[in-house]
C-alpha cells in the first residue's frame, strides 16, 4: 500500500518551519513524514510547525509517527507545534497525551506568535 | 458544508477511536479477573513512561492464506485471548475489541531471568484504535510499559502479514531495571512471537516471526520515576497480601437479615 500523503514544506520566518500536511497519516506516511522534516531541519528552523488543516485521515499508526518525529526534534532541541486540527483530532491528541508535548494553537499566526 | 468525501472520513475517524477518555473505565467482567490496577487509572503514551522508548516490530508472513486482510483481523480480535501464552490471560469486556474498552490482564512474569513465571501482575489495556485491519491498545498507569500495542494485517508482495508493533517505555524504575536486567523484555518479546504463532497456527501455517528493534529514544525520564507509586506488580502482591486480612474482616461483619 501507498502513502495517500502529501508533505510540503515553506520557511515562515528565521527560526520555523511549517509542514503543510495533506491526507492520510498511517503507518505508510513514515517516509513522507521524515523526508518533510528533514527538510524542515536543513533549512536551520529551531520550530517545526504542523500544518494539519489538509488533514483527511489519521490512525493510531499515524499517531506513533508523530511521537517518533516529536522525540527527533527534541534530540535536536528543536520545537514541535501544531495547528488546524479538527475538535476530534485534538480530542485524539488529548486521549494520547500528545498534546502534553505538542502544543496545538488555533492558527498558524497563533503558532508563530507563540514562538517569535 | 462538508463534502460527501469528508463525511465518510468524519464517520471513518469517529467510530475507530476511542471516545475521550482521561481515565479508563472497567465495564462487566469475568468474575476471575482482577479489577484492581486499571479502573480509574489514566492511560499512558510512550511520552509519560520513565526508561527508554522502543519500536518493536514483529511479523509473520501468513503464505497461502486465501483471505482479506479484515477476514484475518476478524478472526484475530475474536481470539485475541486464545492466542496469548498461558501466564498471559486476557479478559476483554463483553463488547470485545472495541474502540474505549478495557481488557484486563492477569498475567505471571519470572522473578528473574530464566526463571519460571510465576509473580502475579494484574493490568489492563484499553483500545484506543480498532478499524477493520487493525487494532492499538493503550497502557494504564502502573503497566509495566508505558505506551502503545498495535496489531495488524496487511498484504505485502501479494502476501498477507500479520504484525505487533509497540511503540513503548518501561513505566518506572522498577519496570526498567527488570527490563535491563531481569530479562523482562525478552519475555515480553516472546509474548508477542506466541501470539503470531498462534494466529499463523490458526490459519495452517507455519512461518518464522521476525523481530527489528528501533531504540526511539535512549534517554531515561527521570521526571517520570515517581510513576512507581502505581506499580501493578507491586500492587497486585500487597493485594495478595491482603487477601486474609479480607477474609476475616468479610467474616467479621454482620451478615444482612434477608
Amino acid at each position: 500500500m501507498k502513502a495517500n500523503l502529501t508533505m510540503s514544506v515553506r520557511k515562515a520566518n528565521q527560526n520555523s518551519s511549517v509542514i503543510d500536511i495533506q491526507g492520510e497519516i498511517n503507518a505508510f506516511a513514515e517516509n513522507t513524514l521524515m523526508d518533510a522534516y528533514t527538510q524542515a531541519s536543513s533549512a536551520g528552523a529551531r520550530n517545526i510547525i504542523l500544518n494539519f488543516n489538509g488533514l483527511e485521515y489519521m490512525n493510531s499508526s499515524g499517531i506513533g509517527l508523530l511521537v517518533t518525529l516529536l522525540i527527533r526534534a527534541k534530540r535536536q532541541n528543536q520545537r514541535l507545534l501544531a495547528f488546524g486540527l479538527t475538535e476530534h483530532y485534538q480530542q485524539i491528541f488529548e486521549l494520547t497525551r500528545l498534546n502534553e508535548a505538542i502544543v496545538i494553537y488555533a492558527t498558524e499566526a497563533a503558532a508563530l506568535a507563540a514562538v517569535s | 458544508m462538508n463534502t460527501p468525501s469528508e463525511n465518510v472520513d468524519q464517520k471513518r475517524t469517529e467510530t475507530a477511536w476511542a471516545p475521550p477518555t482521561p481515565r479508563m473505565k472497567v465495564g462487566e467482567m469475568p468474575a476471575e479477573a482482577r479489577n484492581i490496577n486499571v479502573d480509574g487509572r489514566q492511560p499512558m503514551s510512550p511520552l509519560q513512561g520513565f526508561g527508554q522508548m522502543w519500536q518493536k516490530t514483529f511479523k509473520v508472513r501468513l503464505s497461502g492464506v486465501d483471505k482479506s486482510p479484515a477476514e484475518v483481523m476478524r478472526v484475530w480480535k475474536e481470539n485475541f485471548p486464545s492466542f496469548q501464552p498461558p501466564e498471559n490471560r486476557f479478559y476483554p469486556s463483553m463488547a470485545g475489541i472495541k474502540p474505549g474498552e478495557v481488557l484486563l490482564i492477569e498475567a505471571k512474569v519470572p522473578p528473574f531471568a530464566g526463571m519460571p513465571s510465576v509473580l502475579p501482575v494484574s493490568t489492563g489495556v484499553m483500545v484506543l484504535y480498532a478499524d477493520d485491519t487493525s487494532f492499538t491498545v493503550m497502557t494504564p498507569e502502573g503497566h509495566p510499559e508505558a505506551g502503545w500495542n498495535t496489531f495488524s494485517v496487511y498484504e505485502e508482495d501479494g502476501v498477507l502479514v500479520a504484525q505487533c508493533q509497540s511503540l513503548c517505555r518501561p513505566n518506572d524504575p522498577l519496570y526498567d531495571f527488570f527490563n535491563r536486567f531481569m530479562g523482562a523484555s525478552s519475555q515480553q518479546d516472546k509474548i508477542w512471537i506466541h501470539v503470531l504463532d498462534s494466529v499463523a497456527g490458526h490459519f495452517g501455517v507455519q512461518s518464522q516471526v521476525t523481530t527489528a528493534k528501533i531504540l526511539v529514544d535512549p534517554k531515561v525520564q527521570w521526571a517520570y520515576a515517581r510513576n512507581i507509586w502505581q506499580n501493578a506488580a507491586i500492587r497486585t502482591m500487597f493485594y495478595l497480601l491482603g487477601a486474609p486480612l479480607r477474609w476475616l474482616r468479610g467474616k467479621s461483619r454482620p451478615r444482612a437479615k434477608a
